[in-house]
């Protein structure tokens, strides 16, 4: 097919140009408006995943090593929870919200009518590669917009199957996907794009938004940071652990934007803490976790040297308390606990992205809070504690994406919730009706009559206007009907 | 410039202190805005006299009343808006709760504009404050003596640690957008738009940018004469009696079916004589223009010998007094600069079609507006204008008074800007809405964990299809 041959040979700025103009003349004809071929082309993309489920999970397994639960829950399914849910909605989505208009613009009616932004770009990370390149496109979609969707190049397994697939299960004349790296997005970025949907680091996210802001294309950046735990004491510690495990490793082996980074607890409960972390890992990984079937490998020996270098550090090494385990051959870390790493080591500066989970102590609790507070604003933040007023406490004063009581990363799967970054961690948000809003314009539409035109609105101007205008703004009801009705002629 | 990293290092502090989130503050900073408006309501009078020429009608209507509006409903609302708002939680989640809890993003960089210099400096500023942040205010140079005015006067009523202005040009904008802001909200060109957003880019700050564009009016056939005169007085109004055509969302240029450009010019001329007078250089009703730099940038719209031909009203100018007469234009060249370029000022295009439909056509061939404005009483019209074109806004039979509705948001798409404001909009803008979810310990479901087998692989796919029956037949066994 013309679309699988393109972006076979690599796609230059020409071709990239091209192929905007191409969906913009298709996005022109109004096809993409149509809640028909919007639900017709969210229904290929749940049959497309219910089909070729098999294909995905192997895809991610030569990408990733991902363990098969792992793909079919955390890809697949959420995949298809976010197609259907769309499905299901988007009509009432689709519908114009009315507004109340006030005495100031009597006689009218108002209403916000949503409308798609036109032709959109979205660039998806290695990570969760079949999520994370289709969720947001099920948003742009939904909104009514043609897509171009770039893969990630680091995980080429997944990103031949997307562009395999959506050649033969999506409209083509509107929803494509470029494969490539850095030469492709690149010339993808010059292009002048309605709106661009970005998941992945800060450092690409400033390149995103630089590039976006030649052309005054609005964006989505979905970035990371290191999502801090906190952990009281006087809490169900086996729940919590497992919880914080299944978080962290349990989720592509800490290659998740929302994975829990690293621990803060008291100097106290810390050893309770790495005595149940490691009793709970035994059992959810065996006792020689490098072997386990279970855990993700690291995606490839560019990150595999990075991790392995931030436990190689002076005075890191030491602290591990914890695993430390390295494979080169099989690209396998296994999962690692180190206590109290110096606080300008690397590893407690940078997102570390990997099975490696540092444990800060504090002498209060409390003191976490300005710990987290003085960092970059994470993408999620978490609290384990039985203490309401500590909980409140979190809520109120922790800056971050997402903030998360008692459990981690849950919060992804809840559609009623936006799922987005602040500060480095990123800017807008999307699931659900966000993912619709995300691509939308809303445009105000007012409707007037031609009457109840209040004179006071023009020249030529006089003092006795002034004092009309001041009761019409000012809101007295007495006033302004007298206003309305021209009852002061000048 | 050790001026601006000093005044960014106390805003952080006052800020991280947490003075700004309580609703007492916010509130008291809102009420001191509405004194100063008070106190001072003759002194931006002859501010606004002074930088543009504007009438105190006008510049109660288009900048005191504004933020007097604003302010209030902002005070009013403002509880409510604070509050968290529910998100639906689905039931596998029992017990949970979860909410959108709006936090603010913290210092934040306001840049303002010149042609409503009080209203688009002081309504974000009521925005940024409602939503709990620190604020620089940044004015424009080119209204002096409003510049001067509020950088003398907001020190003296709102809390000066948590609030500060800087007055200047390009170069105190260029400092101040090196620095860090958690956000940048610009009202002005979308040439300096994607300046700031190009430096908002370096540290990754969300800005809001209120831009322009060329806003279309387009006019139908009315047969009833009453309602042809109310459509020309409403173009009449949001092209020479906002800021003398200076104006965000007005009326750029006019598009009428060729039948009825006689009637238009006719009825447009009536009605300036009407608001202006003989004489419109004497009206005090009548805006200036800003400066040399823009009244020398009008007059070279004029100075192409096929536009210059095309004015059948008006068109001339005196320099001194920066007055450019309310100007008339019959089709003047669609390639002209003057078709090109957002105007900013009292030249009035008429572009004549065939068919009233066509007018869709020639708004779609140019960059998205701020606005369209659309005078007709055909529903067919209406709703093709609304699913074919595209724009920040639309308004019926009117024009601009969409400012005015505090429900509606303001702001653009496309080259017209992203992002938008008023009422609750300008309260959003300038929050972070903060995703918050509660657990508690029990239950716990098992299946979550490694190691992985086939029964936990069956829960979670009807966990994830919310197949609640399912899941208890597979517990109790009753399930292959």
């Amino acid at each position: 097919m013309a679309a699988m041959e393109e972006t076979k040979v690599g796609v230059d700025a020409d071709a990239a140009s091209r192929l905007v103009k191409e969906l913009r003349d298709g996005f022109a004809t109004g096809k993409t408006r149509s809640y028909q071929w919007r639900v017709s082309q969210l229904k290929s993309i749940l049959k497309m995943a219910e089909d070729h489920e098999h294909d995905v999970v192997e895809a991610l397994r030569s990408d990733l090593s991902k363990p098969e639960l792992e793909s079919c829950l955390y890809e697949v399914a959420m995949l298809k929870n976010s197609c259907s849910l769309a499905v299901k909605k988007l009509k009432q989505w689709m519908v114009p919200e009315k507004v109340k208009t006030s005495i100031t613009t009597f006689p009218s009616s108002a209403e916000i009518v949503p409308e798609p932004l036109g032709v959109v770009l979205v660039i998806s990370p290695w990570n969760y590669p079949f999520l994370l390149s289709l969720d947001p496109v099920i948003g742009a979609i939904a909104a009514g917009n043609a897509v171009v969707l770039k893969p990630s190049e680091v995980s080429p397994a997944t990103s031949s199957l997307l562009a395999k697939l959506v050649g033969e299960y999506m409209d083509n004349s509107l929803i494509r996907v470029v494969e490539g790296g850095v030469a492709e997005t690149t010339a993808l970025l010059e292009q002048k794009w309605d709106k661009i949907c970005y998941t992945g680091n800060g450092r690409v996210g400033r390149i995103v938004m630089a590039a976006a802001a030649k052309h005054l294309t609005p964006v989505l950046l979905e970035l990371g940071g290191k999502s801090p735990v906190v952990v009281d004491s006087g809490i169900n510690l086996q729940v919590a652990t497992r919880r914080i495990i299944a978080g962290k490793w349990g989720c592509n082996n800490g290659q998740t934007c929302v994975a829990p980074d690293y621990i803060l607890t008291t100097k106290d409960f810390a050893p309770k803490l790495v005595d149940a972390l490691k009793h709970e890992l035994e059992h959810f990984f065996g006792e020689n976790p490098l072997d386990s079937k279970d855990l993700s490998r690291i995606v490839n020996s560019n990150h595999f040297a990075r991790l392995t270098k931030l436990l190689d550090e002076d005075r890191v090494s030491g602290t591990i308390v914890h695993g430390g385990k390295s494979e080169k051959s099989t690209l396998k870390i296994s999962p690692t606990i180190l206590l109290d790493a110096p606080r300008d080591s690397l590893i407690m500066n940078e997102e570390i992205f990997g099975p490696l989970l540092p444990i800060l102590t504090v002498e209060k609790v409390e003191d976490s809070f300005d710990i987290i507070n003085s960092g970059t604003k994470p993408l999620a933040a978490y609290l384990f504690t039985s203490n309401k007023k500590l909980k409140e406490q979190f809520v109120m004063t922790v800056s971050a994406g997402g903030v998360v009581i008692n459990d981690t990363v849950l919060h992804l799967s809840v559609a009623g919730l936006p799922f987005g970054g602040v500060q480095e961690s990123g800017m807008g948000a999307y699931h659900g009706k966000f993912s619709f809003d995300a691509f939308s314009h809303k445009k105000a539409v007012l409707y007037r009559s031609f009457a109840g035109d209040a004179p006071v609105r023009y020249p030529p101007y006089t003092k006795g206007k002034l004092r009309l205008m001041k009761a019409l703004i000012g809101g007295s009801i007495l006033s302004a009907i007298f206003a309305l009705f021209g009852l002061s002629k000048d | 410039m050790g001026e601006v990293e000093k005044s960014l290092a106390e805003l952080r502090k006052t800020f991280n202190s947490g003075r700004t989130r309580s609703v007492a503050w916010r509130k008291n900073q809102l009420r001191a805005l509405l004194d100063l408006i008070s106190h001072k309501e003759e002194v931006i009078f002859e501010a606004l006299h002074q930088d543009l020429g504007k009438h105190p009608v006008e510049a109660y209507r288009d900048e005191i009343g504004v933020v007097i509006k604003s302010a209030r409903f902002a005070l009013n609302n403002m509880e409510k808006w604070m509050a968290p708002k529910k998100g639906h939680i689905p039931l596998l989640f029992f017990p949970a709760k979860g909410e959108v809890l709006p936090e603010p993003l913290g210092v934040v960089l306001v840049l303002s504009s010149w042609n409503f210099p009080i209203s688009l400096a002081l309504d974000p500023l009521i925005g940024a404050i409602s939503a709990g942040n620190a604020v620089v205010l940044k004015l424009s140079e080119n209204a002096p003596a409003c510049s001067s005015f509020l950088a003398k006067t907001l020190p003296l009523y709102l809390d000066n640690s948590a609030i500060k202005v800087f007055e200047g040009g390009a170069d105190v904008g260029n400092e101040l957008l090196q620095h860090k802001w958690d956000k940048i909200f610009f009202t002005g060109s979308s040439r300096v738009g994607r300046l700031v957003m190009t430096a908002a880019a370096k540290h990754l700050t969300p800005v809001t940018l209120e831009l322009g564009g060329k806003c279309p009016a387009i006019l139908d056939s009315l047969s009833n004469p009453s309602d042809m005169k109310a459509a020309v007085k409403r173009i009449v109004g949001a092209k020479w009696g906002a800021c003398s055509g200076q104006a965000c969302i007005g009326v750029d240029y006019v598009l009428v079916e060729d039948n009825f450009k006689s009637t238009l010019i006719e009825l447009l001329k009536k009605t300036i004589k009407k608001f202006y007078g003989e004489n419109p250089k004497s009206s005090k009703s009548n805006a200036r223009i800003i400066n040399k730099h823009h009244f020398e940038r009008l007059r070279n719209l004029l100075e192409d010998p096929l536009v210059a031909d095309s004015i059948v009203h008006g068109g001339s100018s005196d320099e001194e007094n920066l007055f450019i007469e309310p100007t008339i234009l019959l089709n003047p060249p669609l390639e002209a600069e003057i078709m090109t370029e957002e105007i900013f000022g009292p030249l009035l295009p008429i572009i004549t079609i065939d068919k009233i439909q066509e007018s869709i056509d020639i708004i779609n061939s140019r960059s998205k507006p701020l606005a369209i404005y659309a005078f007709t009483k055909d529903e067919t019209l209406k709703r093709k204008i609304l699913a074919e074109t595209s724009s920040g806004s639309v308004v019926f039979n009117d024009t601009m008074i969409q400012f005015l509705c505090d429900a509606l948001p303001f702001g653009g798409v496309g080259q017209s800007g992203f992002g938008s404001y008023h009422g609750k909009y300008s309260f959003d803008t300038f929050s972070h809405e903060k995703a918050v979810l509660q657990r508690s310990f029990f239950p716990e479901i098992e299946p979550r964990y490694p190691p992985w087998n086939s029964f936990k692989l069956k829960f979670i796919r009807l966990a994830y299809n919310f197949d609640y029956l399912g899941l208890l037949l597979l517990l109790m066994g009753l399930k292959r």
